[in-house]
């Protein structure tokens, strides 16, 4: 129940924005993300934005992960 | 949004898997046993089951669900009562989707909405606000099931509806909260556990934070971590690896979504509007302040003052729901399963739930 999906902001009216969801765009409350900006990728729940997702983190779990399995497991990829 | 592709690669996935079985292999020559986790979230029973992960990794990680699914914890006599308003006269009852088919002692919701009863499934509770303005000679009630993902949205719902200043609005509260619940699990010594896979969505508003007291009064660990198989990988292998190592630590593998404070604004609103109840949990009762109600100077707002719903024992069924949300038995040891209880004729809400256990195993695990 607790589904998340992501989406690209496109503008940001007050406490609302209009955001791209894989082609479809909608509006969402922002009010739980007060630092989003236009281009930023967030997270939707329920017609919310829950958070701002963060793609430098995510390919440096990535990187960190796969460095773990080639290192201890691998050389895998 | 490309790099996020790859925790779906299938040539990672494979790899991640063979990494988990070999620290899997490491514990059970330390531990003469498997390494035994619980997923608190329901979404990760599903994903679990759904990408193969479960099934693929059964001779060496021990995965339980645990009570993440709120439809499936949500007592009878909560449920009847819900399935009650319906029967309301004036009323729009909105709900989430997950609610339509959950069956009450006598009926479900969309039986109730066949024989005329206004329901409407809405996408967000903020939505219902809007249809109470538009329909100001009816009461509106939103049904309030959700734990900590969904209850700042609920806290918003009446936050709009006070701001509009509507009178004909309100809320039926039946939230649950994580930690009492794995407390309780943790304290009832009912499962043997080595850690937690947190829920990556909860851990949005709670942050990594809230889960420090799993290490200093349970001596437990958990990673925190995403739906995606390699996502799921990397957290079992990294509370394997815990293990090996001796450690207790709550690691948040997810911190591209998950911040180490959780999202201050939606704790606040929460703060603002909702005050902690003693919810009763299916399967396992009352737990102290395990659920969030309407604070008294928001009582316009709290459906449970606002309507008398008569609240009957419920019709007993052999439903073994209540054990499998504590992680007690397999959906396989219910005598109900695959025979008289199936997707398209549930009788507990394991089953209804899109991410139920009984569900996850039905579509993806019989027999397995």
């Amino acid at each position: 129940m607790c589904l998340g999906v992501p989406a690209k902001v496109m503008v940001i009216e007050g406490e609302k924005a209009i955001v791209d969801v894989m082609g479809s765009r909608m509006h969402v409350g922002i009010l739980f993300v007060p630092e989003v900006k236009v281009n930023d990728f967030v997270l939707l729940h329920a017609g919310q934005a829950m958070t701002i997702i963060d793609e430098e983190y995510a390919k440096e779990s990535m990187k960190e992960w796969r460095g773990l399995l080639n290192a201890k497991h691998g050389p895998f990829f | 949004m490309r790099s996020m592709d790859l925790f779906s690669n299938p040539t990672i996935t494979r790899h991640s898997i063979e990494a988990v079985m070999s620290v899997a292999e490491r514990f059970k020559e330390k531990k003469g046993r498997v390494p035994v986790f619980m997923e608190v979230c329901g979404s990760h029973t599903m994903a679990l089951a759904k990408t193969g992960i479960k099934t693929k990794l059964k001779d060496y990680v021990k995965l339980i669900a645990g009570p993440g699914c709120p439809v499936c914890v949500t007592d009878q006599k909560s449920i009847d009562a819900m399935i009650q308003l319906s029967e309301q006269s004036n009323v729009i009852l909105c709900t989430f989707g997950d609610m339509m088919r959950v069956p009450g002692s006598k009926y479900t919701l969309t039986k109730a909405k066949t024989e005329g009863s206004d329901i409407r499934v809405v996408y967000s509770p903020v939505d219902s606000v809007k249809i109470a303005e538009e329909n100001p000679e009816k009461e509106v009630i939103f049904l309030g099931v959700g734990f900590e993902t969904t209850i700042p949205i609920l806290a918003l719902a009446v936050h709009e509806a006070k701001r509009k200043k509507l009178t004909n609005f309100s809320i039926w509260m039946t939230t649950k909260l994580v930690e009492p619940v794995v407390r309780a699990l943790l304290e009832s010594g009912e499962e043997r556990l080595d850690g937690f896979i947190l829920p990556g969505h909860v851990s949005i508003v709670l942050g990594k934070q809230n889960y420090n007291y799993l290490c200093n009064d349970y001596q437990m660990s958990g990673v925190i971590t995403g739906f995606k198989p390699v996502q799921l990988l990397s957290g079992i292998y990294k509370l394997i690896q815990l293990q090996l190592e001796d450690k207790i630590e709550i690691i948040n593998d997810y911190t591209y979504v998950v911040k180490d404070e959780g999202n201050a604004a939606a704790l606040t609103l929460i703060d603002k509007y909702l005050e902690p109840f003693a919810e009763e949990w299916r399967g396992i009762g009352p737990i102290p302040d395990s659920g969030l109600v309407l604070k008294s100077e928001y009582v316009q707002f709290d459906a449970k003052k606002k309507f008398n719903v008569s609240k009957e024992s419920p019709r007993k069924t052999k439903c073994r729901c209540g054990e499998i949300v504590r992680g007690l038995i397999t959906p396989e040891e219910c005598t109900l399963f695959n025979k008289a209880c199936s997707p398209t004729h549930p009788i507990g809400p394991c089953m209804v739930s899109t991410e139920g256990t009984c569900a996850a195993h039905y579509q993806y695990m019989r027999g397995n």
